[in-house]
């Protein structure tokens, strides 16, 4: 599909399109956009040199070329609709191809009546202005990626808007799949999760490429704020098309007694940067962070974490798992940061890389930033090869090398992917990771 | 001439050291043959040579299963041929369930694309681990991980019932066994004993094979059989100790 000319590319100011026009009604909105479309002018693309940028590929960074696309045809929208079926019942689901909001979810009566409001950013904006000035795009960037943030905020239109007040408990998942369909697509998904005191729920994040070597940019948002004792469950999949360059930048914020689990796995995109930033703001707030990760040739994933305690007695505890093949890189880079305050804090980081190919890369720069005196905090990084002895029994029992070798892989990110707790999704990131495997 | 696994005259080393020397032993299909020697005369490293390990350097010899040399070829095309081996420690693999393992090598062996019946695999690993009193919540463990020695060598015996070979090479599987595992497990060798698989039996204790009896007995020193015998020949043994064998290897 081609971009008809007419269309500005994302380095146009946005105010000039249609978009403001999609907001007219929300003056507010508008400005927020002004200011993202202001900052992003101001800053420079990042370089190497910056310690925030080191050993990820710099020169090969570009946002020429992309464009916000036009809604899909009916025929794309029916085809996506039916490949977004991923989870058999969900609480709801929505879908956006290009950006462009394609189903809004329908939520049950009972969900409605408690007050879960979960819908497209678009309606979010003009329903519930209050909560959404209060929240949207809050957060500090921290990790580096304040370019690339600043032109998803000028660009801002679509993505969703969860929110389960006090008390509410979801058991069924919600679910926003985000495809790109047309050819050097723009695109900007935003999530923004607000799961009030004593909530529970689970949400699903699927970002596909239509075809599997779409080329296209995306850069997402995803604000997680959680209120006291609430528990919650993120699963993020990126899985955009192969020629894609992706940038997504996480912040989750964790109430008094809160329980997050966040995880974040990687499979899509010629280039993928994750910044993802924890605060634990209320004493006892308790968050897991995982990621997972299976790169294949000419693939760079680009790992950026932050774990911030700012209360007393919280506990964080992450752990990142990639798998490289072929000419792939990962980088991952953490920070743990105790503020004087959080005494008794639980901090712990650890980074696995199993090395698949001789010309895979992985680097590994853990820290430690601690400014309280009692508090329990480790570190630590491995990147090693599939074990000799573990292949050889493998294929002592009749197993070929590359599958006991996919198998080898699939046990070593097993640690991480039975911290999926709905097996649908368990199942399907299962399968997707099998898929690039063979594909590999 | 009756199919067999033909071991002759290898010659094997790792790094500079030779351990196996001049070393020929042939298990007919059928039979079960016992393999005893004191600890460090290269048993295992047979066991693991035959299975296709690529840390030993063979200098010289052929081992042939059913006629065809299998010395040199892969791991698993080895294993594929019909040759098992029981490993005197087995390898623990995080992340990858035992239904799943077991699975695999069950699929290596099918045509390519061929459909796997998983309804009746299930229903055979389950009567299989019955067998061996094995928890059916296995299958959902890890491979080895964890394991009580014991456990590890069920699991053993598991995969050599599922996989059905035609030679199977069990090193060391009753050590670390308590008197019932013994039992449990010698009867699952026992149940798999016919016309068409042969045995090779290595261990330390006489106990093992007055559950499994075998049909000869082989005294292994310093890389290379120096004695055969009936199934008597374990008696002897443990009453004379090695000592006996040594002398006799002198005056000779
Ligand atoms: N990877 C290795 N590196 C160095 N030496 C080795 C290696 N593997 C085996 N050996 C040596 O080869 C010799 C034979 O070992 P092997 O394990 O075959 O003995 P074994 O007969 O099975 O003994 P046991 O009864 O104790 O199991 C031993 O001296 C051992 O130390
Ligand atoms: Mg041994």
């Amino acid at each position: 599909m081609n971009t008809p000319t007419t269309t500005l590319g994302i380095l146009d100011a946005p105010a000039q399109t249609r978009e403001t026009q999609l907001f007219h009604s929300a003056d507010w909105f508008a400005h927020l956009r002004q200011q993202g479309w202001q900052r992003f002018q101001t800053l420079p693309m990042p370089t190497r040199e910056q310690e925030k940028w080191r050993f990820s590929d710099t020169r090969t960074l570009s946002l020429e070329g992309y464009a916000p696309a036009p809604a899909p045809s009916e025929a794309d929208v029916a085809k996506l609709l039916q490949r977004s079926q991923l989870i058999s019942h969900p609480a709801g689901l929505m879908v956006h191809i290009d950006g462009h909001c394609v189903l809004e979810p329908q939520l049950s009566p009972e969900l409605a009546k408690q007050g879960v409001i979960f819908e497209s950013l678009e309606k979010a904006v003009k329903h519930h202005p209050a909560l959404l000035k209060q929240h949207l795009l809050q957060h500090p960037v921290n990790l580096g990626g304040d370019k690339f943030q600043a032109l998803h905020q000028a660009w801002l239109r679509s993505g969703y808007f969860l929110y389960i007040p006090t008390g509410v408990h979801v058991a069924q998942p919600f679910v926003s799949v985000q495809w790109t369909l047309a050819e050097n697509s723009a695109v900007f998904p935003h999530a923004l999760v607000i799961a009030d005191d004593r909530a529970q729920g689970q949400v699903l994040d699927f970002h596909f490429g239509a075809q599997l070597d779409s080329r296209a940019l995306a850069i997402s948002c995803c604000d997680v704020h959680t209120g006291q004792e609430a528990k919650l469950e993120r699963l993020s999949v990126q899985g955009w098309g192969q020629q894609t360059q992706s940038f997504q930048v996480d912040n989750t914020c964790g109430g008094r007694g809160a329980k997050i689990v966040a995880i974040n796995a990687a499979l899509g995109a010629r280039r993928a940067r994750l910044e993802n930033t924890v605060r634990l703001e209320g004493p006892e707030a308790n968050v897991n962070l995982y990621g997972i990760t299976v790169a294949t040739d000419g693939q760079e994933y680009d790992q950026r974490t932050l774990q911030i305690h700012a209360a007393p007695h919280t506990k964080s505890d992450l752990l990142f798992k990639n798998a490289l093949l072929g000419k792939s890189r990962t980088i991952f880079s953490g920070l743990i940061k105790v503020e004087p305050d959080a005494q008794r804090t639980d901090a712990y980081q650890t980074n696995r890389n199993l090395i698949l190919s001789p010309e895979a890369e992985a680097d590994s720069l853990p820290g430690l930033e601690i400014e309280a005196n009692d508090v329990k905090c480790s570190h630590g990084a491995t990147t090693g090869q599939v074990s000799p002895e573990e292949l050889f029994y493998l294929q002592a029992r009749g197993i070929p090398l590359k599958v006991a070798q996919e198998l080898l892989t699939q046990g070593f990110l097993e640690e991480v992917l039975s911290k999926v707790s709905h097996p649908e999704a368990c199942d399907l990131l299962r399968t997707l990771m099998q898929e690039k495997f063979h594909r590999s | 001439m009756t199919p067999s696994l033909e071991i002759k005259n290898l010659n094997a080393s790792i790094g500079e050291r030779a351990i196996l020397k001049n070393f020929s032993l042939t298990i007919p299909r059928g039979e079960v043959h016992a393999i005893m020697g004191p600890n460090g005369t290269g048993k295992s490293t047979l066991a693991k040579i035959l299975a296709g390990h690529p840390d030993y350097t063979v200098q010289s010899g052929e081992v042939f299963l059913d006629g065809e040399q299998i010395l040199g070829l892969e791991p698993d095309v080895i294993a594929r041929q019909g040759l098992f081996l029981a490993f005197q420690y087995p390898s623990e693999i995080p992340g990858v369930t035992i239904a799943n393992f077991i699975r695999a090598a069950l699929v290596a062996r099918q045509a390519k694309g061929a459909p796997f019946d998983a309804k009746a695999y299930y229903a055979q690993l389950y009567a299989k681990m019955d067998e061996l009193k094995m928890d059916r919540k296995f299958t959902s463990r890890f491979v080895n991980e964890g394991f009580s020695g014991g456990e590890k060598k069920r699991c053993e015996i598991l995969q050599l019932a599922m996989l059905k070979p035609k030679y199977a090479v069990l090193d060391e599987t009753d050590s670390g066994l308590d008197i019932d595992a013994l039992r449990i497990v010698s009867e699952g060798v026992n149940r798999l004993r016919g016309p068409d698989t042969g045995f090779g039996v290595i261990t330390h204790y006489q106990r093992l094979l007055e559950y499994i009896v075998p049909d000869r007995v082989h005294i292994m020193w310093d890389g290379r059989i120096v004695h055969s015998g009936g199934k008597e020949l374990a008696l002897e043994l443990e009453a004379k100790g090695y000592d006996w064998v040594k002398q006799e290897l002198a005056t000779h």
